[in-house]
């Protein structure tokens, strides 16, 4: 763990690898929510950082931090938000032929994992997910697009994420989520539906099928149930 | 009765602005609010209104209004013209707009934002506790078009007051104090000398998100990809064409390119006010 000022009020914690830094926010969330943390206006996780922002006085936080033992605990407990999927996204050959799979089998593989939100950026409820193993890791289009659609399925790196809504954007678009408005709405307490350490699964339905498109929320799933 | 303001001449760019919104960084939300914040809070206290209530943030050619009640209006920030019905009114102090009138705030006279102050603050609906614009990400209500209604909130129980406030004249060099990091490993020694001792300036693409600076261009040591980290206002990203940017109230709360230093938060009303071609010098003394 390497803690990097960040300014005179923030602190940047680096840590190995994107599953410590995941744990790590996770213990910061338990310290905070046992008021055992001192006061922290943000903690924004990235990819292997997390960066605590508006901290009065950051010295002795970031010599305590030090000597944290942060358990590594595996993310099978938690709930988990399923994100229902139409696999009709216009790079699904693309991603098939790099990943040497059927076009129709990319809906069976990418629905086979269980996902963790690593952080949020780009856009209010833009989760950058993980949990797709190396081997099917796909670079990011030559060409971004100039708009992808809300709801767009999508890989890039490591990642995969939906669109909460419509931006220009440079990943491999494999699916749609129908209905993508409880991605993000401010309106309500839990303006995100995918906040980070939240874990997901993809839900394939069929092609012009007319489903539920109501995702289920964080109570409704189980984790690690079969391939839907 | 609510009181209303019709805009009739919106400026090339004016905004509802406050103190923001914190605590959804996480969630890929900007802070954003007024980038002049202690312009912001000195144009509320003279409204009498609380120092966080939502005013309107001009960018260089102002903005003018029409109330449909007597209003009182504080004009701040950046120095302009100000006229009620084509005749001149005082800046930096309350001024009485009867009903109907029109308050122009006119074209900046040294720097670059001006702020609008009503009595009573502009009472639009707020997002996740902020009536702030975001302009990164669109939260909050859109800028100010011709023929924007605006709703004023009712008006303040502590009085307007007329006393002059000193207002800081708007920076003619912009001196920056940093603190160096988080990653100023990624830049070389000569690179880092160069932040520290070159004079760089204030770039025509600078917006609400960054300060955008010309000069010279800051050599990365290693030509690799940073993975996606969070971001402090202030920062001093420094993307692959080495020219810095500061960011300022509507960045990105992560962002993949190196961050070299972090500029003070007490400096960044002045680089909010720094007009393109602003020469701009980063330093650690004090």
């Amino acid at each position: 763990m390497v803690v990097r000022p960040a300014g005179r009020h923030a602190l940047l914690v680096e840590l190995p690898d994107g599953e410590r830094a995941g744990a790590l926010h996770a213990e910061l969330l338990r310290r905070r929510a046992a008021g055992t943390l001192p006061p922290v206006a943000e903690i924004v996780p990235g990819a292997r950082t997390v960066l605590l922002d508006g901290v009065p006085d950051p010295e002795p936080l970031a010599r305590q931090l030090a000597d944290w033992d942060v358990p590594l605990t595996p993310p099978a407990d938690g709930d988990v938000v399923t994100i229902p999927v139409v696999y009709d996204g216009p790079d699904l050959a693309d991603v098939a032929a790099l990943w040497g799979v059927a076009e129709d089998e990319v809906a069976a593989l990418h629905s086979s994992y269980t996902y963790r939100v690593a952080f949020c950026g780009f856009a209010p409820g833009f989760g950058y997910l993980t949990g797709l193993p190396e081997h099917l890791h796909v670079p990011r289009r030559a060409t971004p697009r100039t708009r992808v659609p809300a709801g767009a399925v999508a890989l890039a790196g490591p990642y995969s994420a939906v669109y909460p809504r419509s931006t220009p954007g440079g990943w491999q678009i494999i699916g749609t989520m129908p209905d993508p408005t409880p991605l993000w709405d401010p309106a309500k307490e839990r303006a995100a539906l995918l906040t980070p350490g939240t874990l997901v699964r993809y839900l394939p339905l069929s092609r012009g099928s007319a489903p539920d498109p109501a995702p289920q929320s964080p109570e409704g799933l189980e984790g690690n149930g079969g391939t839907p | 009765m609510t009181t209303k303001l019709t805009v009739t001449r919106p400026g090339a760019l004016t905004t509802i602005q406050d103190a923001g919104r914190q605590g959804h960084a996480h969630l890929g939300v900007p802070r954003s609010g007024a980038l002049d914040a202690p312009a912001m809070r000195l144009a509320n206290r003279l409204a009498g209104n609380p120092e966080g209530a939502a005013v309107l943030e001009t960018t260089l050619t102002g903005c003018a209004l029409r109330p449909d009640h007597p209003v009182t209006v504080v004009v701040g920030g950046a120095p302009c013209p100000v006229t009620v019905n084509g005749r001149p009114a005082p800046w930096g102090t309350p001024v009485r707009v009867p009903a109907g009138a029109v308050l122009d705030a006119g074209t900046a006279t040294a720097g670059l934002r001006s702020y609008l102050a009503v009595a009573g603050g502009i009472a639009v609906e707020a997002t996740l506790g902020s009536r702030a614009t975001d302009l990164l990400s669109g939260l909050g209500p859109a800028p100010l078009a011709t023929g924007t209604v605006l709703p004023v909130g009712p008006a303040p129980h502590s009085p307007a007051l007329p006393a002059a406030a000193p207002w800081p004249a708007p920076p003619a060099e912009l001196v920056l104090p940093v603190r160096l990091g988080p990653r100023t490993d990624w830049f070389t020694g000569a690179g880092l000398r160069t932040f520290l001792s070159a004079t760089f300036t204030v770039s025509p693409h600078s917006n609400r998100i960054g300060l955008r600076t010309e000069g010279p261009s800051l050599k990365w040591k290693v030509e690799t990809e940073l993975p996606s980290e969070g971001m402090v206002l202030g920062a001093v990203q420094v993307p692959p064409d080495g020219r810095p940017v500061v960011f300022l109230h509507d960045h990105p709360t992560t962002g993949g390119y190196p961050v070299i230093a972090v500029v003070a938060e007490e400096a960044l009303a002045a680089a909010a006010q720094a007009v393109p071609g602003t020469p701009v010098r980063f330093t650690t003394g004090r």
